[in-house]
């Protein structure tokens, strides 16, 4: 694990310091992430521009949730946003290179590329995080400041777990990986919202089956003290670092199970 | 007459380029449907406390949200990369020898590409919609104006994709800028919220620039919300732009030409 570890910081470190070589590169690169990650903001401000509640949310409780759902998942996209293009090395056989080295293929998926200039993306839901704190008056309590911490890196292993699943279909469809866009950047459309505005149907699908309710919606209401819209238990707002480790299991089990199923293209 | 022929032809080949991945289709119109859920959703949290936004009733902005999605390749918003990347490699050196304007060649491969993207990546999602929420439907002559502002919308947006392509001449790191570039278009034309739920001032901007007219003009046309002299008033907007940007385009073309050999490319 340890050994892990090591390994993973030599890799990020490298590819970051190479990343870093085109300056001007990164720059334009940064600043064009930065901008279309603002517009859901500007989306949500438009929105409370011409009503002053959805439901019983207010601007600065939806921007609380828009921030958290957004540092999160940049971060997680930051790490292995690039399983977008694993396909491609199903595609042309180079996943044949990953099977023969002495670590998990997984693990070798992800280290190979980190994508640095979507730290951008960090910074913009961080600035959000910082305007939704400065506007809201929350009574902090320990047991609610652990909330918040322990929800960040549930909300990263939650959105990581949907990426690894979805990017197991391009073992059986190479073609097929747009299927996994309307669960990541779905899933933080979605989590950027309150769950109640929602069908039930919609919440069911996408907020329990997939558990997309325990990225924002349940840490949100235990932090900011609300009462649960739809009056669901009250000890879901305590669950997403357990549905954190389900879903991690889910994802390493499906990925193992999918690279059984691999037939070399002959790459 | 022959080159309307060879524009025939290359359109042929834009449809089938996207016709040969029939997986990334279906995902394609999946996620467009999961989308269109969640914003139908989201607008209809809105109307729970008013009933009419800048002249949108509720029934108005879920047709809207699902007609949006459904354009959404039809007009190809996101990143469009192919020109960029032909530049960057070279490509474009074997292209300009051929007796034949890149642009034009362009144009009419994206012709061919719209109405694969309408069929199979606008319609599943839109009936989809239909099933679930009651929409509105145009009259006769408004669905007829909708498919003339429709293509319209393509050729204007081709119009601002092959400029903003075309950056690749001048900048080798040009990914920021074709970002940024689909940023602007996605926020000004009304891709992620209606114009109407804009101030007044922002929303006639966008109306003005050519954004406006990639989806709110279609979808405005297709509700109903224009006619007689207004409706007439959009459609020459849509068709100034699409001239005036194919113009800019071929300006653009031309300096880039020139300065390529005298780079002796």
């Amino acid at each position: 694990m340890v050994d892990a570890v090591f390994v993973w910081r030599r890799l990020v470190g490298a590819q970051i310091r190479s990343q870093l070589q085109y300056r001007l590169s990164f720059a334009l690169d940064a600043f064009g992430s930065f901008w279309i990650s603002f517009i859901d903001f500007l989306v949500v401000l438009v929105i409370f521009r011409n009503v002053s509640r959805l439901n019983e949310w207010n601007v600065h409780e939806v921007a609380f949730l828009y921030a958290l759902s957004s540092i999160t998942f940049a971060v997680t996209d930051m790490l292995i946003g690039q399983l977008d293009q694993f396909p491609q090395k199903i595609r042309d056989g180079n996943f044949d290179i990953l099977l023969v080295r002495p670590r998990g293929t997984l693990f070798q998926v992800i280290a190979s590329d980190f994508a640095l200039r979507r730290v951008a993306r960090v910074v913009q839901g961080s600035i959000v995080l910082v305007y939704a704190l400065s506007t809201l008056t929350i009574h902090w309590t320990v047991l609610r400041v652990l909330v918040l911490v322990v929800s960040v890196p549930s909300a990263i292993v939650i959105f990581s777990s949907i990426w690894v699943v979805g990017a197991c279909i391009a073992f059986w469809t190479t073609d097929g990986g747009e299927f996994t866009n309307a669960f990541t950047y779905g899933g933080t459309a979605m989590a950027q919202y309150p769950f109640d505005i929602y069908a039930t149907w919609l919440r069911r699908l996408l907020g329990f089956v997939i558990p997309l309710a325990f990225v924002c919606y349940f840490p949100a209401l235990y932090v900011l003290g609300k009462t649960d819209p739809l009056g669901l238990p009250r000890f879901l707002e305590f669950c997403s670092p357990a549905v954190a480790a389900v879903s991690a299991l889910v994802a390493g089990l499906t990925w193992r199970s999918a690279v059984r199923h691999y037939r070399s293209a002959g790459g | 007459m022959k080159r309307v022929r060879v524009d025939w032809e290359i359109a042929k080949r834009g449809w089938r380029r996207y016709a040969a991945y029939p997986w990334a289709t279906v995902a394609g119109a999946f996620t467009n449907t999961i989308f269109g859920f969640l914003l139908a959703y989201i607008l209809l949290a809105v109307y729970r406390s008013r009933a009419d936004v800048g002249g949108f009733d509720a029934g108005d902005a879920v047709t809207y949200v699902w007609l949006s999605q459904s354009m959404i390749m039809t007009v190809y918003i996101f990143s469009w990369w192919e020109l960029a990347w032909r530049i960057r490699d070279g490509s474009i050196a074997t292209d300009l020898l051929r007796p034949l304007n890149p642009q034009r060649y362009w144009l009419a491969f994206d012709l061919g590409r719209a109405p694969y993207h309408f069929v199979f990546r606008g319609l599943p999602p839109f009936v989809l919609g239909a099933l679930v929420f009651e929409l509105r439907y145009p009259s006769p002559l408004d669905a007829l104006a909708f498919v003339v502002s429709l293509t319209l919308a393509v050729v204007v947006s081709f119009g601002f994709r092959f400029i903003y392509n075309s950056i690749a001449f001048w900048l080798l790191d040009f990914r920021g800028v074709v970002t940024l570039s689909t940023t602007i278009v996605i926020f000004f034309s009304g891709m992620a919220i209606p114009l109407r739920f804009m101030p007044t001032a922002l929303r006639d901007l966008c109306y003005a620039l050519p954004f406006g007219s990639v989806i709110q003009t279609p979808v405005d046309i297709w509700l109903g919300k224009r006619d007689g002299a207004a409706l007439l008033g959009v459609l020459g907007l849509q068709l100034f732009w699409a001239l005036a940007l194919l113009a800019i385009g071929q300006l653009v073309l031309r300096r880039a030409t020139r300065k390529l050999v005298v780079q002796g490319g």
